[in-house]
């Protein structure tokens, strides 16, 4: 089931051309050559071993990271887009992202429109909390929400504002079976309605990738 | 939403934060009475002169500013919100926000000290209010605005609670030795216009501090 209201009516197209990216912790190679290109209505997935550089890669791509070598270039409706100007255009679900413990569920996501310069839905606001299955915990404090409400909570975070391209660093992690098929909803439709990168080595995860790149052997398939 | 408005948000985000959390204020209260308290203790019955007096005014605040001021990046860093925010606006808009934030935080900490300070140690005595609060709000915006950079940077780094003091003294001294001359003025109640020299060192500073940090904060950020 397709949910296009969490969606913009007019799709916008995105173009990722990643070349020859590499990552060097302290002269030790973790990952080189990563070339990959994606486009609108694509998923792309990453899997590997633990300490491959799933999620080093996943921050690199976001600019949350810089890579030691390689070039990275978004063009969104025709236009390149630095990597510091990228937050309008992507969400990112993943456990090193944390939200503010003192405020309440709803107030991070007022909080996080505020901030991105964006007007305060509250429909949808209470849309995706009904979602994601939080709606009836939105005025407790995050810091009291279990490790599953709090991932639930950054599922939200991370479709405020509809972004064209979604990453996803382990999109299952701490989610019970409800919450597992709701992230399974949310991949199928990004899909459908932008691009979709996630990193995970859940064979049932994989299952949404159009391609996979395998950080043991560097290669795509 | 119009995006001048992004540094307001974060500022209104900061003080919200601050009020349920007291990260910083709980902190920066203890160390204040404890720092008066101690000074007042040790000045006993003795007659201090004026320009030593003026100098400890200006060791607290600075003392102060520094156990609370890093504290707008360092819980950003320790909570793992810094790269939530990195995703959500550019570093520029984080910059203004947390430095408003920190010229309110040591605006009012200079205010409270200065108050205590001027009713708690008899021998000090202020001629010139005028000059005295000129130089209050400039010193404090002077510090804010070379200590949101460096709480920026300290806040990457292991050892955050030493080095905050230790890189910021070299780069305040200017402003703290200007801070004090202007006191020491207001105390001997000269004109305005001897001070003006002092508070054109205070402004420069302040702009000098704050373009600055505009141009590198980015570089901090998102590095």
């Amino acid at each position: 089931m397709v949910n296009s209201q969490f969606y913009d009516k007019q799709m916008r197209s995105l173009t990722l051309k990643v070349e020859n990216v590499a990552r060097v912790f302290a002269r030790k190679t973790l990952f080189e050559g990563i070339t990959f290109k994606i486009s609108s209505g694509q998923s792309f997935a990453v899997t590997g071993k633990n300490g491959s550089g799933k999620s080093t890669l996943v921050k690199i791509l976001c600019g949350l990271m810089t890579s030691s070598r390689g070039t990275i270039q978004y063009t969104v409706d025709n236009a390149v887009v630095p990597i510091d100007e990228l937050f309008p255009h992507i969400g990112l679900v993943s456990p090193y992202l944390n939200m503010y413990d003192e405020f309440s569920g709803e107030e991070n996501l007022q909080l996080f429109a505020k901030i991105r310069g964006i007007p305060v839905d509250q429909k949808y606001i209470d849309e995706l909390l009904q979602r994601c299955t939080i709606y009836e915990h939105r005025k407790k404090e995050v810091r009291y929400y279990s490790s599953g409400m709090k991932q639930r909570l950054k599922y939200c975070a991370a479709l405020l504002h509809r972004p064209v391209l979604l990453y996803l660093d382990e999109p299952s992690a701490n989610l019970d079976e409800q919450g597992i098929g709701v992230v399974r909803e949310v991949m199928q439709e990004q899909k459908q309605n932008g691009s979709l990168i996630f990193a995970t080595n859940d064979e049932l995860d994989l299952k949404y990738a159009d391609s996979i790149l395998d950080l043991n052997s560097l290669k795509i398939g | 939403m119009m995006t001048g408005l992004i540094p307001y948000q974060i500022f209104v985000k900061e003080i919200i934060s601050e009020f349920r959390t007291r990260y910083a204020l709980n902190a920066l209260m203890m160390f204040v009475v404890t720092t008066l308290t101690m000074v007042v203790f040790s000045l006993g019955d003795n007659d201090v002169p004026y320009e030593i007096l003026s100098g400890m005014l200006w060791i607290i605040i600075f003392f102060s500013a520094m156990s609370g001021l890093s504290r707008t990046f360092v819980a950003e860093e320790e909570r793992g919100t810094s790269l939530t925010l990195r995703l959500l606006t550019k570093a520029t808009n984080v910059y203004i926000g947390k430095l408003m934030y920190n010229i309110v935080l040591i605006c009012s900490l200079s205010v409270f000290i200065a108050l205590a300070y001027q009713f708690i140690i008899d021998d000090f005595v202020v001629q010139s209010q005028s000059i005295f609060w000129v130089t209050i709000l400039l010193g404090s915006i002077g510090l804010a605005g070379a200590s949101t950079i460096l709480a920026a940077i300290i806040a990457k780094a292991n050892t955050k609670g030493t080095l905050f003091p230790v890189l910021s003294f070299p780069i305040l001294l200017p402003l703290l030795l200007t801070c004090i001359r202007a006191t020491v003025l207001a105390v001997e109640g000269a004109f305005i216009s001897e001070a003006l020299k002092d508070f054109q060192i205070l402004i420069s500073f302040a702009i000098v501090m704050i373009a600055a940090s505009v141009m590198l904060f980015n570089f901090v950020w998102n590095d």
